[in-house]
């Protein structure tokens, strides 16, 4: 992939992620992280994952963020946006995330393997969703269960959670 | 030429994103999302580090792949019950705002 393709779509990630913090509006902020997430999904395609980045659209950016778009259409959130903001504590929440920025700049900085470029695959083509289901069935099969279960659990948990209760 | 540096940073900068979103924000939608961020934030740079490390059969490492699967899946599980709880806490209190869901039992 070229630089440029990489950093048009590291910033429309990084903007959009911005943008999502910013706006008031909680419907604007859902829609701004669909495009993170779908900038995002490129940048995986540009390291070769393929798979990943298709279930990065229909998990995230298709089923996660329709259920977020539903939740606040339903709950009608728009008397909240005139609240009084404490610029003491938002002072103090930017400084802590700042400092965290910086952390993690500087160890990566600091990487020695990290300055190096990606070294190059021999095929052209590469059996991504095959090589995935190798692994996913062979080494992690029992992972792969576990989360099954998990799942069903959350299941469960979200009809016993959104149930009314009897009067 | 793009380094496994750059992937780093990006993928940094999308956290320190969500996180300021967790501490600045007092919508718990919004930070769910921040969340959401954090969780993605951390799988590009586990991709970035499968696609680094190539094998002896010249393929990326799958293992990290996987990882990043779970994560997602694991990742779906939690805003649905999330979102439950939340709707469960909007039809108590009326509200979406942690500052107005300071006591921890009424």
């Amino acid at each position: 992939m070229s630089p440029l393709l990489f950093w048009i779509f590291a910033l429309l990630t990084l903007i959009f992620g911005a943008a999502v913090i910013i706006n008031r509006n909680p419907v604007a902020s859902a829609l701004s992280l669909v495009v993170s997430f779908l900038g995002l999904a490129a940048l995986f395609m540009s390291l070769n994952a393929y798979f990943i980045g298709v279930i990065q659209v229909l998990v995230y950016a298709g089923a996660v963020m329709v259920l977020f778009l539903f939740i606040i259409m339903l709950l009608d959130l728009r008397a909240e946006e005139g609240r009084r903001v404490n610029w003491l504590t938002s002072a103090a929440g930017l400084a802590v995330a700042l400092i965290l920025l910086g952390q993690i700049l500087s160890v990566v900085g600091h990487f020695k393997i990290a300055h190096r470029t990606f070294p190059p695959l021999p095929g052209s083509t590469i059996d991504d969703v095959r090589n995935i289901g190798a692994a996913l069935f062979g080494n992690y099969n029992l992972p792969f269960q576990i989360v099954g279960v998990l799942v069903l659990v959350a299941t469960i948990g979200v009809v016993l959670l959104s149930k009314r209760e009897p009067r | 030429m793009i380094t496994l540096g750059d992937y780093l940073i990006v993928s940094g900068i999308l956290f320190t994103i969500g996180f300021a979103g967790v501490m600045l924000r007092r919508n718990l939608i919004i930070i769910l999302m921040s969340l959401e961020l954090m969780l993605n934030a951390a799988n590009l740079s586990l991709v970035a580090f499968s696609r680094f490390r190539v094998g002896p059969t010249g393929l990326p490492d799958y293992n990290a792949q996987v990882f990043v699967f779970f994560i997602i899946t694991v990742a779906a599980a939690e805003v649905a019950v999330g979102l439950a709880i939340l709707v469960a806490l909007y039809r108590a209190r009326q509200t979406t705002d942690v500052n107005d869901i300071s006591s921890l039992k009424f």
